[in-house]
């Protein structure tokens, strides 16, 4: 098995988890125009929630279904109604701004009040590596493939086939005519912020077992999300998912074959080039609303 | 009226307090990396320098005098560094303690040399103790002292002949490859593959896929604990059969939870561990896991390597002379016998660099085995 | 500047106050004290130049730090090598110009998000070319001992005096962008933000502009980073990351991004609001101070002379119904007669 194949399999297994990530950062987009900076933390967090949890005792079920109450609450309600709903009408930067602030106070809230150490995290799939293709592949990643593919179908169908998901599109295109036709505006917006926090819960279950839960492991994270989202097109979930799969990619080829000094910039300026001729992402669409 | 009483008030309660303050305290200015990329490192530290000074204080103090130590964040950014060394040095510490990373010590040890007041850092790269200052002492072996010893083990144990280098790409990281390369060549050690990674960085397969392909018959890996534990991880995936060599905190127990099995194998050279079989170190790393919960790594004993190094220097003078601090450790030996709370027998000379034993060690079965205790340089 | 004193009174006596202020507070404070108002100073002027690409023009940059880091390494490295400060502010101002304009072409082509995605990839490869090209930067390990200048013999290396050294290039460079705003150029900055069709169509080549206020904006980066140097006498890589330019952005919008004295105030929450919330609030004032930007942006998501012009407008109005008020009893009478 060549190292070309062994670096794609790999690449696309960290790129599952940036486009996890970056589902929500662009569900958040579309349905209120709201550039998340602290998506990253908000994967960080869930983590935290639930060490704590364990750590009075409760098993992991439990632990993860009490995860997923206080995400809903904290980073998807309260998040829209304290943060973004009072600064929504005042454009993208400002509230862009301040959910960098948010980020800042959730990474240290959980070093000053947890700790600044790593902590393992257990793995709902077991720690083990299988064959794959000649490839060794672990077990953990092929899971967060499996659970990004399922997501983004689950969303399509959901977004496609229920009448609340064309609501919430139509919601998302424009809001005016939206509430003009008698969809309550408001819960759809309120609804995408809920997923989000359900998809933050998940990615953070999946993730953290591999990235450890850490105060500060939502840096890397959320500006992965935030390029991926940028690459596949912010107003297209389809979009995201490829652009995190392809920055995973890229990234492990270029650190192999151009510069590990370099790593960091080369699918940066690949993706730019991308982005020259598509200017509207891979898989976006035009943007249809003026912001 | 009332308030001219009020103000006498606050006037004489002032006096009172700052009479207090000079009257029973060592007043220690800590500045480390609380916030930002070496916030985990930081915070270590910090915790090992309390957990001394509390040691310290339960038992009256260095010469009757209390410790207290103020700690201030540098957000591991040079600049703010330099303007909290100010801040410190304003208020007339007896001693500064930190920071650990170089690019700031490089900053405020110019500051405290220029002030007189002695500065205990937990850097451990190699120029520090080389940029003529005359207030520096250091917690731990510079890197052009333990990285002889490695490559040495490298060279003559090993008997490896082209050894591949896998550093991260900062000043930690950089320093250390530096020496490791030319201490690994002047030994007549090939390089087979020199290989940077970034801080932080979660997948290593094209760094092993790179390693593979190096035919080296030896690996050196120098990167912080959660990197080395996702490289050992990847290396095992990929199934690399090659002794893997590190030192300190490579072989750190932090490593060995991360990995799991994946560090089974791993030996190197371990200047400061907290795994060490030497009594004081045992009852150390006891103390620290009651108080924090966790268990420390060689940052942590940095810490409180530093604050016993300031004790140590204070009782040899047998005065609180701040001036002459610097100039009391340099060149004194401080027996562990005598003085607990240093651990391990030391030396420093009078570029404030250490000398003390260090270890060989393996890991195996999820634990640090010690194989062998290098004695110091000059006995 | 008769003139503007006499329509503005009431900002002209602010301005004149700052200054006395500025001129007079560091007497009494240490050298801690006047090193932070230095770094205030620098911070100033480089969210200055993001305030005229973002603010006034409404090109969005996340690559203002890498400016500031352009402009320190070139006066690190000039300085140490026996150079005049002088001499390393043409080069950077050059440098950062040439590099400015050519970064706006993207903009001529990209708008929003994917222009922030453009400017941040510069930033990541400018970090990078710090850290990595060690034979002109020193890598990781930095270069120290950056001398302070001396002019006409008198060093500078003293903290007050260099205080007053950053204090006078602040002066400077805020005299020349208030000229800037007001000229025909800054005119159509502004128009370019407002509407850049009605803008184009009005005759302002909104390409040329375009690349003026990503190119001026930019080279006020590298100019604070020539202060920058000499004021840390140290430089690494570490502090030109991303996060600088994010925490640049930060100050624009905190103080009111298309104000002129918003970089101002936002460089005075973001360099001096954390030192200062260090003494109340230990450990934790690095999460009071996210916490104190989230509320401030709540409140005022315009930034803070946001707030200030929305209350004067508002009291303003008030006045005027007031008057409206005042004059219709006396209208009504009028009718009634």
């Amino acid at each position: 098995m060549s190292s070309f194949a062994t670096l794609v399999i790999a690449g696309l297994a960290t790129g599952a988890i940036y486009a996890l990530i970056a589902i929500g950062f662009a569900l958040l987009w579309q349905a209120s125009q709201t550039i998340n900076f602290a998506q990253g933390e908000f994967v960080m967090l869930p983590a935290f929630f639930a060490l704590v949890a364990m750590g009075l005792g409760l098993p992991y079920w439990a632990a993860a279904l009490i995860t997923f109450v206080l995400a809903a609450v904290l980073l998807g309600a309260m998040f829209k109604r304290l943060l973004v709903d009072p600064m929504l009408k005042h454009g993208v930067i400002p509230l862009a701004m301040a959910t960098m602030a948010l980020a800042i106070f959730l990474k240290e809230s959980v070093k000053d009040l947890y700790s600044a150490e790593a902590y393992p995290f257990p793995s709902l799939v077991p720690p083990v590596n299988v064959n794959v293709l000649g490839t060794n592949v672990s077990l953990q990643h092929i899971a967060i493939i499996v659970v990004a593919l399922v997501t983004l179908v689950a969303l399509t169908w959901l977004l496609d086939h229920t009448t609340t998901g064309r609501q919430m599109q139509a919601t998302a295109q424009n809001p005016t005519v939206a509430r003009i036709l008698g969809i309550p505006v408001e819960r759809m917006i309120m609804l995408t912020f809920l997923i989000n926090a359900v998809l933050v819960v998940i990615a953070s279950l999946l993730v953290t077992p591999i990235y450890l839960a850490k105060f500060s492991s939502g840096e890397t994270l959320g500006l992965a999300a935030f390029v991926a989202a940028i690459i596949g097109g912010f107003n297209q979930l389809r979009g995201a998912i490829v652009g995190g799969f392809l920055l995973g990619v890229i990234d492990n080829l270029a650190a192999a074959y151009v510069s590990t000094q370099y790593r960091a910039a080369v699918p940066l300026f690949i993706l730019i080039a991308v982005i020259l001729f598509r200017p509207e992402g891979l898989f976006g669409r035009k943007e249809e609303r003026t912001v | 009226m009332t308030g001219k009483y009020l103000t006498a008030a606050v006037a004489s309660a002032a006096v009172l307090l700052a009479g207090g303050a000079a009257r029973a305290e060592m007043k220690i200015a800590c500045v480390a990396e609380l916030s930002g990329s070496g916030a985990t490192v930081g915070k270590n530290f910090k915790a090992g320098a309390e957990l001394a000074i509390a040691e310290i204080n339960a038992k009256g103090g260095v010469l009757g005098q209390k410790i207290a130590m103020s700690c201030a964040d540098t957000q591991t950014n040079p600049g703010v560094a330099r303007g909290l060394i100010q801040k410190a040095l304003d208020s007339k510490p007896y001693a500064v303690l930190g920071p650990v990373y170089s690019g700031s010590i490089k900053v405020t040890a110019q500051l405290t040399s220029e002030a007189g007041v002695t500065n205990v850092i937990g850097g451990e790269a190699a120029e520090l103790t080389q940029m003529g200052l005359k207030t520096l002492i250091r917690t731990s072996f510079g890197q052009h002292l333990s990285m002889p010893k490695i490559a040495a083990y490298m060279a003559n144990d090993l008997k490896a002949k082209n050894v591949a280098v896998v550093w991260v790409n900062n000043d930690f990281g950089k320093g250390g490859r530096d020496t490791i390369i030319k201490q690994l060549t002047a030994r007549g050690v090939k390089i087979a593959g020199d290989l940077s990674t970034e801080p932080a960085q979660v997948d290593f397969a094209a760094d092993v896929a790179k390693l593979k392909a190096t035919k080296a018959d030896a690996v050196f890996i120098y990167l912080h604990e959660e990197e080395s534990a996702r490289i050992l991880k990847e290396i095992q995936k990929a199934g690399l059969k090659l002794p893997l060599i590190g030192e300190t905190t490579l072989l750190n127990q932090k490593v060995i939870e991360l990995a799991g099995s994946a560090a089974n194998g791993v030996r190197g050279h371990v200047g400061l561990s907290a795994d060490a079989p030497i009594d004081p170190i045992r009852k150390f790393r006891k103390d620290f896991m009651a108080k924090y919960n966790y268990i420390p790594d060689h940052n942590a004993m940095k810490g409180y390597l530093g604050i016993y190094t300031i004790k140590a220097g204070t009782e040899k003078m047998g005065k609180l002379d701040s001036k002459g601090l610097a100039g009391a450790l340099k060149g004194l030996s401080i027996s562990a016998a005598k003085q607990p709370g240093m651990l391990m027998d030391v030396a420093i000379d009078q570029n404030g660099d250490l000398d003390r034993i260090s270890f060989l060690a393996e890991v195996s079965n999820g634990k640090t085995a010690i194989t062998k205790t290098l004695p110091p340089l000059k006995k | 500047m008769m003139r503007v004193i006499r329509q503005r009174p009431v900002a002209t006596a602010i301005a004149l106050l700052s200054l006395a202020v500025l001129l007079v507070l560091p007497i009494t404070l240490g050298r801690f004290g006047n090193y932070m108002l230095a770094m205030w100073a620098t911070m100033t002027i480089a969210a200055m130049g993001l305030n005229l690409t973002l603010g006034y023009a409404g090109q969005i940059s996340l690559a203002q730090g890498a400016f500031v880091g352009i402009g320190a390494y070139i006066s690190a490295i000039m300085t140490t090598n026996g150079w005049p400060l002088g001499a390393a502010l043409v080069v950077a101002i050059v440098v950062c110009f040439a590099i400015g304009w050519l970064l706006g072409y993207p903009a001529l082509r990209v708008q929003h998000h994917y222009l922030a995605f453009v400017t941040l990839s510069f930033s990541t490869l400018a970090y990078l070319v710090f850290r990595n090209e060690e034979w002109l930067t020193k890598g990781t390990y930095g270069i120290y001992s950056i001398p302070r200048p001396t002019i006409l013999g008198y060093s500078l290396k003293h903290h007050l005096d260099f205080y007053y050294f950053a204090l006078m290039w602040l002066v400077v460079i805020s005299l020349l962008m208030w000229w800037l705003v007001r000229s025909p150029w800054g005119r159509a900055f502004t128009a370019l933000r407002e509407n850049p069709l009605r803008a184009q169509s009005l005759g302002v080549d909104t390409r040329l502009y375009t690349l003026m206020a990503f190119a001026i904006g930019s080279t006020m980066g590298g100019v604070a980073g020539v202060l920058y140097a000499p004021l840390v006498e140290f430089i690494d890589p570490n502090p030109f990351a991303l996060a600088l330019s994010f925490n640049l952005l930060l100050m624009v919008i905190v103080g009111g991004s298309g104000y002129f004295l918003g970089p101002f105030l936002g460089a005075l929450i973001a360099v001096l609001l954390p030192e200062w919330l260090r003494d109340y609030t230990s450990d934790f004032y690095l999460v009071a101070y996210a916490l104190l930007v989230m509320i401030l942006l709540i409140f005022s998501p315009t930034g803070i002379l946001g707030l200030v012009d929305r209350l004067a407008t508002s009291r303003r109005a008030r006045r005027a119904s007031e008057a409206r008020a005042a004059e219709t009893p006396r209208i009504k009478a009028k009718e009634g007669a």
